[in-house]
């Protein structure tokens, strides 16, 4: 069964936990701006959105790359950047519609969300909650159970 | 080791920036941020030197837990000669600031000299350079963050700038960073102005990457992540309610400074306490509180944002002020409201939006407000002094003198250097509610028994961060001890002054000793730092930053008589609550003080207490 990131914004404070988690993960450093999920502050209007890849069925990073760089891992269905193979074109960059794949200059290879290995260190770091690891069938269980609960109450009344 | 070791020397006359290592020996002693840039100050600069001139030396400065997932840290401080009071200033900010400059590979920035002309500092990784504010000069925090990242088409860029109080050296100024937090008091924000430094802004991609042991680290600090979330005030009380959590509760206790302190208790605190925020308005069927938020890496989410009702008097014509924002917190909403008589939260909010704006301490201006309203009362100042009538009360003239004080108009300027200048200079130094020339914050001294011994001797001046013992005198934190009474209070406030300075030097927020102790600290120290991180060690550690930052005071001219409350709390008993007939019992506490502390009766650490602590 795979699992996917699940992400409530309104539960997200802003702190950046996620941020640095995903860099120690991944780099051993404790570094936001090698994180490969990224929390967008829309100030005006006071909301934080932590924004990642979705790890999409039909990925169009995985489709684009000329060297097969990107590879499903089938355990837990992300999509992986090969960093022995990845000749740092960046063609995935541009095919991705959402942004989600990005270059590192550190590397000269891209960098994409990997789910690591079926542990999000982002889910486990999350203080709130705004970022969940669940059954990727059912992603929108708890918008269902809250919509649920407001129709039995509609009808007990 | 949780430090980068490297440290930034802008020398602002000359116009260079050069890199030198951190003092490594200076770090085992004093950790970071305040304990560490404080021992470079005071090696730095002559106590006695006019903190506005280019002899004054500001420190902007990191602890080794800042840019680390231990929560809350993302603080960082800034240490400087403080113009309100002579004494040594260290203001403290979260945002997103502190991290940045760690991920930058600095711990520290040192600022000396004046610049010519307007500038400011970035600094991108290893690369520093002045570059011209001129252009700049004039503009407000907000307006300055946002030029700043344009200019360098850098929306990640985080900034730290002083408004038009800072330029114009309002002696309560403040340093902002990330639009709605700042380094707030003792007018750091005029010594940045009068060194000609607009901003600094920081870039940082090379993260922090010098931890003892990372695995030992992510597991301690994930633990003690969990003990601030299953504590009832840093898992539940703070995220939902802020600070303002507080505002009924030190009402009820008879302990909340209102009108100029002459009442313990506000007759209208449930209209601006943390409640009213939840509420919906009858104007616009919203809520003042839009959501809550939290500076870096913090895991408890106090802050507050907020959205002004569009329709009130004082933004109605003025949509700039319409979006979400910062506030209010406790402090900002007491200063501004209580403090005034003003029970009207879209006016408090709108004057915390200025103070955030242009970079105004809201604490020292709310109070100075008060001591203002109490001479017009007196009929010391009149309506065509002040350019507005100015009662008790009175949400006009708060939003009025809130615009004159942040732009330097008229009366505004008079305001604008403190409460103590203000009312030494019509005659009445007794109305003046301050501690060294800074304004008190929010607890009564009559009230809460500790907090006058804490406002009275913190080194800063009148101050609650010093040694919060409102933890324990209120909420039982760690243990419940009877504010009514002066007993015990020496050895509370020592403690939690030396505690609170460890949690300051190590780069976290004083916020998590609502649930955390120094034991809790201390193992994410020694996970992040070589050497020996002892608690023996850290204790001393905590008082050694004390005593240093007295000895300062003392050689900047400063004596026992500085260490005193204004008459009206000594002599003017509580009318009303459970504090009803007392006044403080500073006079009593002070001298068991200085001797718990190993100080003469003069307030002078002896020389037995300097040579234990290595001074």
């Amino acid at each position: 069964m795979w699992k996917s990131l699940h992400i409530d914004p309104k539960k997200c404070t802003g702190c950046l936990q996620c941020e640095m988690a995903c860099s120690v993960e991944h780099t051993g450093v404790i570094n936001p701006s090698k994180s490969r999920i990224k929390v967008f502050s829309f100030e005006t209007e006071g909301r934080k959105v932590p924004y990642t890849c979705t790890q999409c069925t039909e990925a169009w990073c995985l489709n684009a790359c000329p060297v097969d760089a990107i590879r499903i891992d089938a355990a837990t269905g992300a999509k992986e950047v090969h960093d022995d193979v990845c000749v740092g074109c960046k063609v995935c960059t541009i095919a991705c519609p959402f942004g989600t794949v990005n270059y590192n200059q550190d590397t000269g290879k891209v960098q994409k969300c990997d789910l690591c290995g079926g542990d999000p260190a982002c889910a486990t770091a999350c203080p709130t909650g705004a970022i969940t690891y669940v059954d990727a069938d059912w992603t929108g269980l708890d918008r269902m159970r809250a919509w649920a609960a407001r129709a039995n109450t509609a009808v007990s009344e | 080791m949780g430090w980068n070791r490297k440290v930034l020397r802008v020398n602002l006359t000359e116009g260079t920036c050069t890199e030198e290592p951190l003092n490594m020996q200076w770090a085992d002693e004093y950790l970071g941020s305040r304990g560490l840039a404080t021992k470079y100050l005071v090696s730095e600069i002559d106590p006695k030197v006019d903190p506005l001139s280019p002899e004054n030396k500001m420190i902007m400065s990191t602890g080794p837990l800042t840019g680390t997932p231990a929560s809350t840290g993302g603080r960082y401080t800034v240490v400087t000669k403080g113009p309100l009071t002579g004494a040594i200033a260290c203001s403290n900010s979260g945002g997103f600031f502190g991290a940045e400059m760690k991920f930058a590979g600095w711990d520290m920035i040192i600022l000396e000299g004046r610049s010519p002309t307007p500038v400011y500092l970035y600094v991108e990784n290893d690369k520093a350079q002045l570059i011209d504010a001129s252009d700049l000069w004039g503009k407000s925090c907000w307006e300055t963050e946002e030029a700043i990242k344009h200019h360098h088409q850098d929306p990640l860029v985080r900034v730290s700038s002083i408004g038009l109080a800072g330029e114009n050296q309002v002696l309560f100024a403040c340093i902002v960073n990330d639009l709605h937090r700042a380094a707030g008091r003792s007018g750091v924000g005029a010594v940045m102005g009068s060194k000609n430094l607009k901003a600094v802004a920081l870039r940082g991609t090379k993260g922090v990457s010098g931890i003892k042991d990372m695995k030992a680290f992510m597991k301690i600090t994930a633990e003690k992540k969990k003990v601030l979330a299953d504590n009832a005030v840093t898992g539940q009380g703070l995220p939902k309610f802020g600070t303002q959590v507080l505002m009924n509760v030190i009402n009820e206790m008879g302990a909340l400074p209102t009108r100029n302190h002459k009442d313990v208790q506000f007759e209208d605190a449930g209209k601006i306490s943390a409640e009213a925020m939840h509420e919906k308005r009858p104007t616009d069927g919203k809520t003042h509180l839009v959501t809550n938020a939290a500076c870096f890496g913090c895991t408890i989410a106090c802050g507050r944002i907020s959205e002004i009702d569009k329709g009130h008097f004082t933004v109605v014509n003025n949509p700039k002020y319409w979006g979400a924002s910062g506030g209010l917190e406790y402090e900002a909403a007491w200063a501004l409201g209580a403090a005034n008589g003003v029970g009207d939260l879209e006016a408090l909010q709108y004057a915390n939006l200025l103070c955030n704006e242009q970079g105004m301490d809201p604490i020292s201006f709310g109070a100075t407000i008060g001591a203002v309203m109490e001479l017009y009362e007196m009929g010391i100042l009149t309506k065509e002094q002040i350019g507005i009538e100015a009662e008790f009360g009175s949400a006009e003239a708060l939003a009025r003198l809130t615009e004159m004080t942040a732009r330097g108009e008229g009366f505004g300027k008079e305001i604008g250097q403190g409460s103590r200048r203000l009312c030494t200079q019509y005659g009445h130094p007794e109305l003046s509610m301050t501690v060294k020339g800074q304004e008190f914050p929010a607890y009564d001294a009559r009230g809460i028994q500790g907090m006058g011994l804490t406002y009275a001797t913190s080194n800063r001046g009148a101050c609650h961060l010093r040694s919060y013992t409102v933890a324990s005198e209120v909420l039982g934190i760690p243990v419940k001890t009877d504010p009514l009474t002066t007993e015990g209070k020496p050895e509370l406030v020592k403690a939690f002054q030396d505690a609170t300075a460890v949690f300051d030097a190590a780069g976290i927020c004083v916020f998590t000793s609502f649930a955390w102790t120094l034991a809790d600290v201390q193992p994410q120290i020694e996970a992040a730092c070589e050497g020996d991180w002892s608690m023996d060690k850290l204790n001393e550690m905590g008082e050694r930053i004390w005593n240093m930052e007295r000895l300062f005071n003392n050689a900047a001219g400063l004596t026992r008589k500085d260490d005193d409350l204004p008459p009206r709390l000594k002599t003017e008993p509580a009318k009303v609550g459970p504090a009803k007939g007392l006044v403080s019992g500073i006079d009593k506490m002070l001298p068991e003080y200085y001797s718990i502390r190993g100080w003469t009766e003069e307030g002078v650490p002896t020389a037995a207490t300097l040579a234990r602590l290595g001074l």
